[in-house]
């Protein structure tokens, strides 16, 4: 092969590994990335049931139920929406009422959350960053105090972390 | 008294390495070799400064010293002595600190084993690393102090994050350090280059061991970490995806890249600018990496306390130091001598091969990584880039670049023989075959792509030592002059190897795990048993038990192998009390290379029942044996003699050749 030709063949090569991999990378990002939703998101914009979402709250006080075949129940709440979520598998050590919580996975066509997988971190008083930003644009978080009676609401039931 | 001497070394260790950083320098501006050789002093000093200030951090912990703010965030009296002293580390200000001093303990060991490089480079190198070392310094006394005081003292501390109360934390983050860090041997290498504007095969052959030191010891550390976040979440999982894992998965790609183009660098003159920007990048992702876990911008199982300054200050080190490389990198490049053109089918072009891929694969994953703050900070939008996502493109990424790893020891150096080598690696072909029609046979043809995957697996194992059959030619040579040649071959081709053995051993486990792997979830009462993927599981009964610092309560399972019982297995689920934090304790039995692993649920109200999660994992002990090949690989060939020697020897060399011709 003339040098040329060997010039050729690397760009080449490297053009189309390149290519293969923007291919892959805009071919997944368009499938399965997943967007996170607080519950008065989904209860006022319900997405498709297709899509992956990542629902965070905090675990609504009194709602879980483990059922016999080893399916979770619970709810979520921002303390403004509540979105009932169906879980089988195994749950976080640090999951537990009141405690922040991201569920992911797809809204079923009856309104109920199914999730595959739920985050807790493992720190008690550790809120996912997601769900601290959602509460505080919507005044119910402050940093240093934690949840907030939303203003002219009842006063929240719900221990959030974070002081 | 201690604790104020030991914040002391640690100032006295900034103001050693702030002499390091411009004396050396300019010593090789000038040629001044007093000047130069300050760089080695300041290098040891500065070590000793902070092993002092690490051991009178230690000791803190050791006395439960909980007028030491550090101390009492993150110890407690009643906790066992080893994991006194691995909470040194088990927190950001400690972990920190453990940081800094693996990255000085690198340049004392340039400072003590680099007498024969060149006087100018080896000045140049040690204040570059000096320079990581000031600003991690400045890092750790202006933004995380770890001999804060705290007035009053409480009577007890808040205990560690029992997560990390484990064997795992004496060994996972060490070892994690001791790769990440070790890169920065070979960016102060490629910076020291470019500075002077000089690079030759000779410093290939120096960055090569340094770089192999490193990842040998980040292979380790990875691998550890997978094991340690396997047992003790008990989620059975071995790996996540997740950020901080990234982070550290990162820096192993590009290093593992620059391991091999520093080998046709250092054989072949060629890639010169390719391996520098490689030391650069590598080092740069490491960099990447502490920022990710440290700055608290990511949301992940393990990222540490978050406090805004303290990401602002490294993202400001993380923009100096990548882009002032860069910059360099730009500038200088150019003066760099390009090496020679080669053929693409020679054994260059198989190492160029495996550059591209595994570059490509890291882009990949950056890409993952950061996709979801960048699109934050542009629209708001709030994403998670999860597991399907990485397994859809770096998967795919990963699968020619295994396929052709048997290859390439099989090519020639410029000019390689591609059927020659497709020829010797019939054998391999053959088994992998065997391999795909065997599982395919067992599951009805019902799980093709695993079937496929396992071949892979089979063809590189098989196909990583067909280099060193073809070079013993056993057939022609007979057992006794086959075993002769092959012990007169260079370490480097054993190792080569082994760590390509690693990697389809890993690859094994992976596909096996992942295909015939079982999970069960269900209520058990004691005396009934569950039969999952081959295996019985006896659940015995419940009993409650105190131990140090925490309370659990404790499963105990019998593992039946058809009716013979295979082992016994205490599954638990802890309570530590004084973080008032449930952790579980996962049960795992190991037979050869699968494992039985059970978790314990929740307990159910009536009689003893309790929920269960048994998992059966196939081969999956294989997936960290493999990266322990890979690493053992990386420590057979940095024991070879072309590497303990080196370049620099040829001086001594020269100078020992009246007395006696080496025997060689």
């Amino acid at each position: 092969m003339t040098r040329k030709q060997k010039r050729l063949a690397g760009i080449g090569g490297m053009v189309g590994v390149v290519a293969l991999a923007v291919g892959l990378v805009l071919q997944s990002l368009s499938t399965s990335i997943a967007f996170f939703n607080s519950p008065t998101d989904i209860v006022s914009n319900a997405p498709v049931p297709t899509q992956r979402i990542r629902l965070g709250g905090l675990v609504e006080q009194g709602s879980v139920e483990r059922g016999a075949d080893s399916k979770v129940r619970f709810r979520v709440t921002d303390s403004v929406e509540t979105v009932p979520v169906v879980y089988a598998g195994l749950l976080p050590d640090l999951f537990r009422e009141g405690q922040g919580i991201i569920a992911e996975g797809t809204l079923g066509p009856d309104r109920v959350f199914l999730a595959d997988t739920v985050l807790a971190k493992h720190d008690e008083t550790y809120m996912p960053k997601e769900v601290v930003d959602d509460l505080k644009k919507r005044g119910l978080w402050e940093d240093g105090k934690g949840m907030v009676a939303p203003k002219g609401g009842e006063p929240v039931a719900m221990t959030g972390a974070g002081s | 008294m201690i604790v104020e001497l030991g914040h002391f070394a640690l100032v006295l260790a900034l103001a050693l390495a702030l002499v390091q950083s411009v004396l050396p320098l300019i010593g090789a501006r000038v040629g001044d070799a007093r000047l130069m050789e300050t760089g080695s002093t300041t290098a040891l000093g500065g070590f000793v400064m902070l092993a002092l200030a690490f051991a009178a951090l230690t000791h803190a912990y050791v006395v439960s010293d909980f007028s030491v703010l550090n101390v009492a965030e993150n110890s407690h009296s009643a906790k066992p002595l080893l994991y006194k002293i691995t909470g040194v580390w088990g927190n950001h200000e400690g972990s920190m600190l453990l940081w800094v001093l693996i990255l000085s303990f690198f340049g004392a060991l340039v400072a003590l084993f680099g007498r024969d490089l060149p006087a100018s480079l080896k000045a140049n190198v040690l204040s570059v690393q000096a320079w990581i070392t000031v600003a991690f310094l400045l890092f750790i006394l202006l933004t995380s102090n770890p001999f804060a005081r705290l007035d009053p003292p409480p009577f007890e501390g808040n205990d560690l994050n029992p997560i990390l109360q484990d064997i795992g934390l004496a060994i996972h983050p060490p070892m994690l350090y001791l790769g990440y860090v070790g890169f920065s041997i070979a960016f102060s290498f490629a910076v020291a280059a470019l500075i002077d504007g000089r690079i030759d095969a000779a410093w290939a052959r120096w960055v090569r061991p340094w770089t192999l030191v490193a990842w040998v010891f980040l292979t380790a550390g990875i691998a550890m970490g997978s094991y340690w976040a396997y047992y003790e979440l008990g989620w059975g999982g071995w790996w996540f995806w997740d950020p901080v894992e990234n982070a550290s998965f990162m820096p192993w790609l590009s290093g593992t890249a620059l391991l091999h183009s520093a080998l046709v660098m250092e054989k072949r003159s060629a890639l010169k600018i390719w391996t520098v920007l490689l030391a650069i990048l590598t080092f740069s992702l490491s960099l990447l990496g502490t920022f990710l876990v440290r700055s608290g911008v990511l949301t992940s199982v393990h990222a540490f306390a978050t406090d805004p300054t303290r990401g602002v200050f490294i993202l400001g080190i993380l923009c100096v130091f990548v882009g002032g490389s860069l910059a360099l990198f730009a500038l200088r490049a150019s003066s760099l001598e390009g090496g020679g053109l080669f053929a693409p089918i020679s054994r260059e072009g198989a190492l160029v091969f495996n550059n591209l891929f595994l570059t490509t694969a890291c882009a990949t994953v950056l890409i993952g990584t950061l996709y979801p703050l960048v699109l934050e900070v542009t629209t708001g939008a709030k994403i998670s880039v999860g597991p399907p996502f990485f397994n859809l493109t770096f998967g795919p990424l990963m699968l020619p670049l295994l396929f052709a790893v048997p290859f390439g020891p099989l090519l020639a150096w410029k000019r390689g023989d591609l059927l020659g080598a497709a020829q010797r690696l019939y054998f391999a072909a053959g088994a992998a075959f065997v391999a795909v029609l065997f599982v395919m046979a067992i599951t009805q043809g019902a799980a093709i792509l695993s079937a496929l995957g396992i071949g892979l697996a089979v063809w590189l194992m098989i196909g990583s030592f067909v280099d060193l059959w073809g070079r013993a030619s056993f057939a022609k040579a007979g057992l006794s002059n086959g075993l002769r040649r092959l012990s007169g071959l260079p370490r480097s081709a054993f190792g080569t190897a082994i760590a390509h053995f690693g990697v389809g051993a890993t690859l094994l486990g992976i596909v096996a795990v992942g295909a015939f792997g079982t999970e069960t979830v269900t209520t058990m009462g004691p005396g009934q048993t569950v039969h999952a993927g081959g295996w019985g599981v006896r659940f015995e009964g419940l009993a409650a038990r105190d131990g140090p610092n925490f309370t659990e309560e404790v499963g105990r399972f019998t593992i039946l192998d058809g009716a013979s019982e295979a082992g016994r297995i205490e599954s638990a689920r802890r309570l530590y009390t004084a973080r008032q934090q449930p952790t579980t304790e996962a049960g795992i039995s190991t037979h050869i290379f699968s494992q039985v692993y059970v978790a314990l649920g929740d307990a159910v109200a009536n009689g003893g029942q309790t929920v269960v999660r048994i998992w059966t994992k196939p081969l999956v002990t294989l997936i960290w044996l493999g990266c322990v090949a890979m690493a053992i690989g990386g420590l057979v060939s940095l024991s070879d003699r072309r590497l303990r020697i080196g370049a620099p020897a040829r001086a001594k060399h020269r100078a020992a050749r009246p007395v006696a011709e080496p025997a060689e």
